[in-house]
């Protein structure tokens, strides 16, 4: 049962009241409104940087063209869409839809109580989150148009208006960036508390399921490895707009200074992303191949071991900026050994399917994707990792498809999963599993043909950031053109199938079939409640007690193949 | 599949690097055969049928363990034989410096590329320095150390073809070395996004042979180069 602390009593008094749409929808305080508007947000976000790789995937496959819905891509416009698409695909869709939307649905439904043991400081949260997301797409529009030094806004270039040519956008994208880190600060502390205080009487340690732990430990890895971050981006903030010089060199400062501080925090975020998808996917699998998950521990462990070792790799994103050649040795040596915990993990979840009984629903489709497309990301991490090999693919098209081979599966593929699982407890309809298919295929195969070419051009050395490759004639070759075009024509394939899941969607919503409280029997608390869930997600005397861990699937002793964590025998 | 398939290579170490990534790519394509293939295998072996009843396994016990923690030990084995590359071919690309023939300044700025060769008594910051934009003639079979420096912002010394990279830090200058092996004329490009101008910062390595590049020096050291044209003149 949640712990009662400071405004808990007043935020639920008035859950008998008639509430206006106002306070249901806009100022609400309850979670499940919360990860909704986060999750909406996210969207949203999501389909303004698809939209800017259509636009610059367009002017790479037809140098010059008049892109429809978009026209002309200019030099200055080209840096700015891949500077915009990349800040928003990690800040503004990954971050709030796998931590912040599954995290604020999921935390305190799956832990058992009635909502964030700081409902208004969740509130708070998201309007924080939502202003900074109103500043960043503020910023395509003033004088000078968005920042264009790339998402990971190396000073001098970001620093001086003289160089960069956006004073105004640089100074927003930055501000923006500021902001969404305080969101996501004051959502941690309530996801960190709430796992922690107030998880239903009788779920210990390791009755909570994975999904929860790996947003828990997500969350806490966020709150440390920011902090130096937010000072970092102070005092670029400082720099350019009042002449202070921290990053420059004519003056005292030293650029390289950000870099270790943005990948200090930049490595680690990648498994604060990460995390997240994880964990729903080991939910997934479990319920649609009716096991247990092999060896929980395992997984607990290797995240505890991954989220440890995340703040001892920032350095390979330096190898060659400059940094005392000796270093490189020892992030060579740290980068790898992350390998094996993230290996491991993949090697538990594909044991856990033997000796399954494997339905191939749509959320288990795509949980089994996240799989087999995330070990293509991590194998070729491999090869960047490795000092010697990276001299040459620094900043290649193979570093591009290898984290697209990560970020993809993280962040589209894991809220496909997340929202096809659990579309039926949000919304209290089934979706339709034929079009949620044709989904699924139409945009999974379309996806390896957009980024496995973009391997072999970035063997062939193309660089990352470049408008137009006419100037390079070992990159303007035909063969080359024509890879580009493939990959360009699999992207508007697949971003046409997206409309499939839209249609879905929104006629599941109105039509759907009704789904009940537990339409995949599964074990976990939230299939335990109405579907959707009243607020206070239970009615007050029935909140749940748990008597076991979450994936008791096929228990010898049990007729049924399910054993939720709430019944007592 | 492998590097030197898509990209010539041009410079005494471009072959360690792709050695290097073949390595990388025969470990870890083995990983990734056997990871996908029991995966693929185990989602057919095990696909629901009527009246299966999954089993009951919890991973928890050391005989069962083994299935992923040998498979663990493995992947770690194959790490210290791809650290052991990675870090010896680091080591001699980027720590140890063998002793150059000749030294050159590389300087990048918004958004073109400048270079700075000794003339003919081999010594730069003299008078008979050979200054070039865009343009770098060097002699092939010989090592050159260069000293990369960036007028503005950061930028990237990039030439494929000899699998060098490396960044050009404002207030720093960064030395490097290179041996070019096969003549031609091959691309340069800006590898560290640094402006509007980033993608047409295009710049050309010519190789020559020593008897090329040597006619070049005669052709462009300055006080030879104004001579030439004050004959030019007087012949019109
Ligand atoms: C919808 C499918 C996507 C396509 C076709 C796509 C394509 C691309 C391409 C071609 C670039 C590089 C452009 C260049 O350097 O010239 C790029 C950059 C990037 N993308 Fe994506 N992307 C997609 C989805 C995502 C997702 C889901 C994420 C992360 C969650 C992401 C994160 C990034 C980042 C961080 C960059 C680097 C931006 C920079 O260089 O500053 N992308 N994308
Ligand atoms: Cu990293
Ligand atoms: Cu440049």
């Amino acid at each position: 049962m949640a712990v009662s602390v400071g405004s808990e009593p007043t935020a639920h008094e008035d859950h008998h009241h008639e509430q206006s749409f106002w306070s249901k929808y806009v100022f609400s305080t309850d979670h499940k409104v919360i990860a909704m508007q986060y999750m909406a947000t996210g969207v949203v976000m999501g389909l303004i940087a698809g939209f800017f790789a259509y636009a610059f995937r367009m002017q790479l496959a037809f140098p010059g063209m008049d892109v429809p819905g978009f026209g002309i891509v200019t030099p200055a416009d080209y840096v700015s869409l891949v500077t915009n698409h990349g800040s928003i695909m990690v800040f503004w869709v990954a971050m709030p839809v796998l931590l912040a939307a599954y995290g604020n649905y999921l935390i305190p439904l799956m832990c058992g109580c009635d909502d964030m043991v700081f409902p208004k400081i969740n509130r708070l949260s998201y309007q924080v989150f939502l202003l900074s997301a109103i500043v960043l797409v503020a910023s395509f529009f003033v004088p000078g148009g968005g920042f264009g030094g790339a998402w990971t806004a190396y000073p001098p270039l970001s620093a001086k208006a003289e160089y960069n040519l956006t004073p105004l956008g640089s100074s927003l994208w930055v501000l923006a960036v500021a902001l969404e880190f305080v969101a996501f600060l004051l959502g941690g502390i309530n996801f960190i508390t709430t796992a922690m205080n107030s998880r239903a009487p009788g779920m210990k340690m390791y009755d909570i399921p994975v999904v929860i732990w790996m947003l828990l430990i997500a969350s806490i890895l966020f709150m440390l490895s920011v902090g130096p971050l937010i000072a970092a981006a102070i005092m670029l903030l400082f720099d350019q707009n009042l002449g202070t010089a921290f990053y420059d060199p004519n003056r005292g400062g030293d650029p390289v200074l950000w870099q270790h501080l943005f990948w200090f925090f930049g490595h680690p975020e990648v498994y604060v992303v990460l995390l997240p998808t994880i964990g729903l996917t080991a939910d997934i699998i479990s319920v649609f191949s009716r096991k247990k998950l092999f060896a929980y521990r395992t997984i607990l462990y290797t995240a505890f071991g991954t989220g440890i070792l995340s703040f001892f790799v920032w350095a390979h994103h330096q190898f060659i900026s400059g940094i005392d050649p000796r270093m490189a040795h020892i992030f060579t040596v740290t980068t790898l050994l992350i390998s094996i915990p993230i290996a491991e993990m993949m090697f538990v979840y594909i044991a856990t399917l033997y000796g399954g009984s494997i339905r191939f629903t749509t959320p288990m489709l795509w949980a089994l994707a996240f799989i087999g497309e995330f070990l293509i990301g991590g194998v070729t991490g491999i090869f960047l990792g490795a000092s010697g090999a990276d001299i040459y693919l620094h900043d290649t098209y193979f570093v591009l498809a290898h984290f697209h081979y990560t970020f993809f599966p993280i962040t589209i593929i894991g809220f496909y999963g997340g929202i096809t699982y659990w579309f039926p407890k949000m919304f209290g309809k089934m979706m339709n599993e034929t079009l949620g298919k044709i989904h699924f295929w139409g945009t999974i195969i379309p996806f390896n043909f957009i980024f496995i070419p973009l391997f072999f051009l970035g063997m062939a050395g193309q660089h990352r950031r470049i408008y137009n490759f006419e100037h390079f004639p070992e990159l303007a070759t035909p063969g080359l053109q024509n890879i580009r075009v493939f990959a360009t024509t699999a992207l508007l394939i697949m971003l046409s199938f997206q409309l499939v899941f839209f249609y879905n969607f929104i006629t599941s919503l109105r039509k759907g079939k009704k789904a009940g409280k537990n339409p995949w029997k599964a074990n976990t608390l939230e299939w335990t409640t109405e579907s959707p869930p009243p607020h206070g997600n239970w009615p007050p005397s029935e909140l749940p007690s748990v008597y076991r861990p979450p994936y008791e699937y096929s228990h010898p002793d049990r007729e049924e193949d399910y054993w939720p964590q709430n019944v007592p025998n | 599949m492998i590097i030197q398939d898509w990209l010539a290579q041009v410079s005494t170490y471009a072959g360690s690097i792709d050695d290097l990534f073949a390595l990388i790519g025969v470990l870890v394509g083995f990983w990734f055969i056997v990871s996908e293939g029991v995966f693929f295998w185990l989602l057919y072996r095990f696909r629901a049928k009527d009246g299966v009843k999954a089993e009951y396994i919890t991973g928890e016990e050391k005989h069962q363990k083994r299935w992923v923690s040998w498979p663990h030990y493995l992947v770690l084995i194959c790490d210290i034989f791809i650290i052991y590359g990675a870090v010896t071919v680091w080591y001699d690309i980027k720590q140890d410096l063998p002793s150059p023939d000749a030294t050159i300044r590389v300087i990048g700025q918004q958004w073109a590329w400048s270079f700075v060769q000794p003339g003919a008594d081999g010594e730069l910051g003299t008078a008979d320095d050979i200054a070039t934009v865009d343009e770098l003639y060097v002699e092939s079979g010989k090592l050159y150390h260069y000293q990369l420096e960036a007028r503005d912002v950061m930028h990237d010394f990039s030439v494929p073809v000899f699998r060098l990279k490396q960044d050009a830090i404002p207030g720093r200058v960064i030395t490097g070395w290179f041996e070019p092996t096969t003549p031609g004329s091959y691309d340069i490009q800006c590898a560290e996004i640094c402006g509007i101008g980033h993608g047409v910062m295009a710049g050309t390595v010519i190789v020559q042979t020593p008897e090329e590049h040597k006619a070049w020096m005669m052709a462009n050291t300055p006080q030879v180069r104004d001579s030439i044209s004050i004959a030019a003149n007087t012949a019109r």
